[in-house]
């Protein structure tokens, strides 16, 4: 129920968003050219969230593995949706940005700094995700909780490493230079998207969650259903002194 | 202090020891590098001064691949005789096999470098504009975030199916800043422009990151279920 409700309340706020997107005035210089800008910056605002929320709860899951097994079950599934859900909005940021590239720039894509980093950021998460898929069980979890740390380590100096290689990006619209952020006319569209892409990331990351939880109990349950068949036949065994039988 | 000190050096003799013995993984990186050198340069088939814009890369790319195929190998080898489950089992911190490992691997790693080194000066009619002396601290800072991450990362993907496979895909994402650093120093010797010093900074700064990390979270990995 609270999850239609949900959906119901997202796909609402998305219509509404896109309907502002439209009916905002038009950047001054950019023209319409600048409304996909209410479509990039929430992509990158899930990004950041989701990618973050997968380092907490890869920490959080090496924290508790062993003093609450199910609670770190819980991190680990979460983990999971949230670096898929912020690979899915850093694709999106990708796409966005290339196709506003090749009509301001006049090119699909450039090695500046913030399309390098942000190209790397998306490659370590998908080798997060490979990894995943390359294991199996706790020690699987382990590791790759290990290699979320060791990639969200790695993020500030894939930024400054690029940011020295080279710069092309336009600067940054919030918190940048003086006179940057966005005429407050154009808000609207931006915190209509915003809350919506973010209830849309958070609605499926918690579709995945559901589903990757309940494929790791299913699994620690046919492991435990395994084990105990096993001493099972065991006790059934005649004349076998108790300590013999761990 | 001094514990951990002998359980470094004892985990390093042994490694140096086997390698000393088959000699494996050396002649293997040197022929691959050597190959990979070969095959820049047949590939791009450089003038002079494009050769210095572009060995750095090409260097670093050598080196990167060439490292690959050993970091397999580094701990793969301790799984033969239950080696990894008695270094599992026994008192020493898990960090200090890490560190054994990767000095051994570095020394492998350098010693290929500085075999390749006039070899590469020879085929890309190398000549250093800039200061040479500090390609003695950029190679060996850029070896050392390759290795310690990569030993790192090959005792991580030890759990994993084709584990062979998985290694640099782990690897090379995580290496990317690295690799710009040490191709963009590099780069920045051979041919006199611009200041290497920068990016020897940040180099330093990965080698301090990821060692660290490295050396705090190997205990999970080492003892993670099988």
């Amino acid at each position: 129920m609270l999850r239609n409700v949900w959906l119901l309340a997202t796909l609402l706020i998305l219509l509404h968003g896109l309907r502002v997107a439209f009916s905002v005035p038009a950047d001054a210089a950019q023209g319409d050219l600048s409304r996909i800008f209410y479509y990039h910056l929430p992509a990158w605002i899930g990004t950041s969230v989701f990618f973050a929320l997968n380092l907490l709860c890869s920490v959080t899951y090496l924290i508790l593995r062993h003093r609450n097994p199910a609670r770190a079950l819980q991190a680990d599934a979460f983990a999971v949706a949230s670096a898929e859900m912020g690979v899915v909005f850093c694709t999106v940021g990708l796409v966005t940005g290339s196709l506003w590239g090749r009509a301001a720039w006049g090119i699909w894509w450039t090695w500046d700094e913030r399309l390098t980093s942000t190209l790397v950021l998306w490659l370590i998460y998908l080798a997060y995700l490979l990894l995943r898929s390359f294991a199996e069980g706790a020690s699987m979890r382990t590791l790759a909780a290990v290699m979320a740390i060791f990639g969200y380590l790695d993020v500030p100096l894939v930024y400054m490493s690029t940011r020295w290689w080279r710069t092309q990006h336009p600067g940054p619209v919030f918190f940048g230079s003086p006179g940057s952020g966005v005429d407050a006319s154009m808000l609207p569209a931006l915190r209509w998207n915003i809350t919506g892409w973010l209830m849309w990331g958070l609605f499926v990351a918690g579709l995945r969650y559901a589903a990757v939880l309940r494929q790791e109990r299913a699994e620690a349950a046919a492991a435990r259903a395994l084990l105990a068949v096993q001493p099972a036949r065991a006790a059934r065994t005649p004349g076998l002194p108790e300590g013999d039988r761990a | 202090m001094k514990g951990y000190a002998r359980a470094v050096s004892v985990q390093l003799a042994k490694d140096l020891r086997l390698e000393w013995r088959s000699k494996d993984a050396l002649n293997a990186m040197l022929f691959l590098a050597l190959l990979v050198v070969v095959l820049f340069s047949l590939a791009f088939d450089p003038t002079r001064a494009e050769s210095r814009e572009i060995a750095g890369g090409i260097l670093c790319v050598a080196i990167l691949f060439a490292a690959t195929g050993a970091l397999n190998q580094a701990w793969a080898r301790e799984l033969q005789g239950g080696v990894l489950d008695a270094q599992r089992m026994s008192p020493a911190p898990p960090s200090a096999f890490l560190l054994g490992k990767t000095f051994a691997t570095f020394l492998f790693v350098s010693a290929v470098e500085v075999l390749l080194a006039p070899l590469f000066a020879v085929f890309y009619n190398l000549q250093v504009k800039g200061s040479s002396a500090l390609l003695l601290l950029v190679l060996p800072l850029g070896t050392w975030a390759l290795v310690g991450n990569g030993v790192f990362f090959a005792a991580l993907s030890l759990r994993t199916r084709s584990r062979e496979l998985l290694l640099p895909l782990l690897l090379f994402p995580i290496f990317i800043p690295a690799l710009l650093a040490m191709t963009s120093a590099a780069t920045a010797i051979f041919t006199g422009d611009g200041d290497p010093l920068l990016w020897i900074q940040l180099l330093t700064g990965y080698d301090i990151v990821f060692t660290t990390a490295a050396i705090l979270l190997f205990g999970l990995v080492l003892h993670s279920e099988p």
